[in-house]
């Protein structure tokens, strides 16, 4: 505390520019992608998005190179890992909000705009657009069946427990979900506890677990939304049901894809033998990540699924 | 912990690098915040010059010199671009340079992201302005771009509308995350948070809030993409979802953003009014908690902005009250600004001008806005030129007089060159002037029915329309002036010495640095008694 510690600035770097030039090329190929009348190249629109996205990996490839090869050779002090903590820890509090976003719609539309569409509540004047509509959540009748055909089926528990009683429940692929994301925020943590100890080995075998967890939502989650589309009816178009549903829950699976790149990235390194049991910010990082994404399924299990 | 700059360097050399890859490369805060106030710079003229179609066209009633379609793309950009094209990044800007010498450190924190959110911006609007040149044409939907205008019935360069918000939010939030960084992390040691410059206090709570809400902006935008790409059901009611959940959605982003966009002007001001009184600011701790309650209530007022779209009386009658609960802490603000000034030894440079302006004019901005805060009364102004002048109150003699005030107050410090004096004068009494002449009248039309976003109006409003162009134009050409003097002062002009102005060493960390300051502000962090 004493004496004057460095605090490391880059002199400068090529990296953030081509990132923003990725970028750019990015909104370009994304735009063209979904609309491709707004580019010159048609079909062949999606190479522009693709090749956005080999940019992407490239640059944060080598930017993350740099930062672990700098952290290697003692350039960073405490000082600095300090500001990555914080920088993570907002990151973090931006992504919460993010995700609040789309909690806001669907708690507006499941407290508001179906009751006043239905008639109930004080704006149900909103009726005479559609006479007849019935409030009903989940919404397997919209108000236009023309435009946005209603679900066949949903995915709530109480369906599944009416449907099925307790074998409905077993049934039910949101638990198996949650019993395993829940799991691997426990594992990801006995992981760090090996990290914290020096104990290598419990360290990448936790950690190796819990991608295995990680990878096994992903795949359950797919198959949810595999049987949605081929048996259940429930689609993106069917009305505000499936968009709430697919939107929340396909927003969260992006979210722990992300989160189980960053820890395989974070094993692969451990097996290189980065990190020591004071050093380890990426892994830290990534650690709080998933605990992060764990928090958001526990909101959607509760708001999307059960209640 | 004191802290020394380290640079990982090969050649021994320090200072900036030769050339455009100096600007392009650039991982110093100066060069950044140079590139940030360029930036806004060059997007005011871009803006402005849209505001003068728009003023141009409704110089008189009638249809004249552009398509209503073409007006509705200039309103609409004109719009985006002030927001986020200039008044953000121009703050930004600002906050890049002073913030490191104001906390005595000797750079940003995370030095590459930060010229990462910076060269986001350019990228953005580039994509954004060139739709204009598209044959579908730009954005036309407005600046609130409410669905379902901006979902079914928007021009096919919507697409590239929507990304473009999406990397200029990440622009903000990465810029956002390095400020915080910054400011909790890196302050020199002895500088705890009560005494921290209030410019830095303003900083820290628009950057919490710019990481709270750019992210719903960027859900918005998602759900109109899911809208009309994906047959998703968002903002349609025919599927059960509500265009009004749009308007929700955006003014929970979009009443911090109207914070976000002035606290930092309170900082700046709060500085001026000090120096140029030679007097510590009066109240500092209650300025510190009037910004922390400005940013908490800006959370839940947001609906004020949909008085009439149809709220259960219950909803009209909370964001009425809250909304006028804000007047309390900006009226703390208000009135410090006020007892600094009594008494003090006031002298009337050009920053100080500009404070003064800003404290009388923003005031009349602030008290349209109460009166917009009745909800019976908002059922008449609504969408009328009342609210037109009011939010360009609070935005061009508030928010552009604030950033204005701090580069004539700082740009000695920045070039180590004295702006020009007699010249900074006239261009403060031709803005100050021109910029009442267009908004003050607005009122007049307003109250009287004038409703906003139309080509073409009612032959009663003729006259002060007029008046309004009048001083439009006068006001966007006097702005060639603050080009003129910025360039001056980078060029040549009276030494400036490290204080610059009289007495300030004692009250900042950046003033006992040299003018121009060093390439790394600080290389041995301060001790702050």
């Amino acid at each position: 505390m004493s004496s004057p510690q460095p605090y490391y600035v880059p002199e400068s770097s090529k990296l953030p520019f081509a990132m923003a030039v990725t970028m750019l090329t990015m909104i370009i190929g994304a735009s063209i992608t979904v609309k491709p009348e707004l580019g010159p190249l048609g079909d062949n629109s999606y190479l522009v998005l693709l090749a956005g996205f080999l940019m992407m990996w490239t640059t944060m490839f080598f930017w993350f190179s740099e930062v672990i090869k700098e952290n290697n050779e003692g350039l960073n002090n405490p000082m600095l890992n300090n500001s990555y903590y914080y920088g993570m820890a907002w990151f973090i509090f931006s992504e919460v909000m993010f995700f609040f976003a789309f909690f806001l719609a669907l708690g507006y539309i499941r407290m508001f705009a179906v009751p006043w569409l239905g008639g109930e509540g004080e704006k149900g004047i909103s009726n005479i657009l559609w006479p007849g509509f019935e409030a009903h959540w989940p919404l397997m009748v919209t108000p236009d069946q023309a435009i946005f055909p209603g679900p066949d089926k949903e995915m709530s528990l109480s369906t599944a427990y009416s449907k099925g009683g307790l074998a409905g429940v077993l049934g039910w692929i949101p638990l198996y979900n949650t019993v395993l994301l829940l799991t691997s925020s426990v594992t990801v943590h006995i992981a760090h506890i090996g990290l914290k100890n020096g104990n290598r080995k419990q360290f990448n075998l936790w950690l190796g677990i819990t991608l295995i967890l990680g990878y096994a939502f992903v795949a359950l989650q797919a198959f949810e939304y595999y049987e949605a589309y081929t048996h259940m009816g429930l689609t993106l178009k069917t009305g505000v049901y499936g968009t709430t549903f697919f939107m929340l829950t396909g927003f969260h699976g992006f979210h722990v894809c992300l989160g189980a790149i960053i820890l395989t990235i974070m094993l692969i390194r451990g097996l290189k033998g980065h990190f020591s049991h004071e050093d380890q910010f990426g892994f830290e990082a990534g650690s709080w990540y998933w605990h992060f994404v764990d928090v958001v399924w526990i909101c959607l299990v509760a708001f999307v699924y059960v209640m | 912990m004191s802290t020394i700059v380290e640079t990982h360097d090969d050649h021994g050399h320090h200072g900036p690098a030769k050339g455009l890859t100096r600007w392009l490369f650039t991982t110093n805060h100066k060069d950044i915040g140079t590139l940030y106030l360029w930036f806004s710079f060059l997007m005011l003229f871009i803006g402005g010059a849209m505001a003068m179609v728009i003023r141009a066209e409704l110089f008189s009633p009638g249809l004249q010199i552009v398509q209503p379609e073409f007006f509705n793309q200039m309103t609409t950009n004109h719009g985006l671009i002030m927001v986020f094209g200039v008044i953000m990044p121009a703050f930004v800007g600002l906050a890049n340079w002073m913030i490191p010498m104001q906390i005595g450190a000797p750079d940003m924190a995370l030095p590459r992201l930060n010229n990462l959110s910076f060269w986001l911006l350019p990228m953005a609007f580039g994509i954004l302005i060139s739709t204009l040149f598209m044959p579908a044409g730009g954005p036309n939907f407005g600046w609130t771009f409410y669905a379902p205008l901006s979902t079914t019935y928007a021009p096919d360069t919507v697409t590239f509308f929507i990304f473009s918000v999406h990397v200029m939010g990440a622009s903000s939030i990465l810029g956002s995350i390095n400020i915080i960084t910054t400011i909790l992390n890196m302050r020199a040691p002895g500088l705890t948070l009560m005494k921290m410059p209030l410019f830095v206090w303003s900083w820290l709570i628009t950057a919490y809030l710019l990481i709270a809400v750019m992210p719903v902006l960027a859900g918005a935008v998602t759900m109109m993409l899911m809208d009309i790409h994906f047959g998703t059901s968002f903002f349609n009611a025919a599927g059960g979802g509500d265009p009004v959940l749009f308007q929700h959605i955006f003014w929970f982003f979009g009443h911090p953003e109207v914070y976000i966009m002035i606290l930092p002007a309170f900082g700046i001001i709060s500085h001026i009014v000090e120096t140029f009184s030679r007097k510590p600011i009066f109240g500092y701790s209650s300025m510190v908690y009037a910004l922390t309650s400005i940013a908490i209530l800006s959370f839940v007022v947001w609906a004020h902005h949909m008085f009439t779209v149809g709220m259960p009386l219950a909803g009209e009658l909370f964001f009425m009250y809250s909304t006028m609960l804000i007047a309390i802490p900006t009226g703390v603000k208000v009135f410090n600004w006020v007892a600094t000034m009594f008494r003090g030894s006031i002298s009337f440079e050009t920053p100080m001008l500009f404070a003064i302006a800003f404290v009388a004019l923003f005031t009349i901005g602030g008290f349209s806005g109460l009166m917009l805060a009745i909800v019976p009364a908002d059922f008449q102004y609504h969408d009328t030129y009342f609210v037109v002048a009011h939010f360009h109150y609070v935005l061009v003699p508030g928010a552009l007089f604030g950033i204005i005030a701090g580069v004539y107050y700082w740009i000695p410090k920045w070039t180590g060159y004295m702006y020009d004096e007699t010249l900074g004068k006239l261009h403060f009494w031709l803005s100050f002037i021109s910029v009442n002449l267009t908004f003050f009248p607005m009122h007049f039309v307003g109250l009287a029915g004038m409703p906003r976003r139309y080509p073409d109006y009612a032959l009663q409003f003729a006259d002060f329309n007029a008046f309004v162009s009048v001083g439009s134009f006068i006001f966007g050409v006097t702005q060639l002036l603050l080009l003129f003097i910025v360039i001056k002062a980078i060029r040549s002009g009276k030494k400036a010495s490290g204080e610059v102005w009289e007495g300030t060493k004692e009250w900042g960390l950046e003033w006992t640095l040299e003018s121009p300051p060093p390439y790394h502000s600080f290389t041995v962090q301060p001790e702050v008694k």
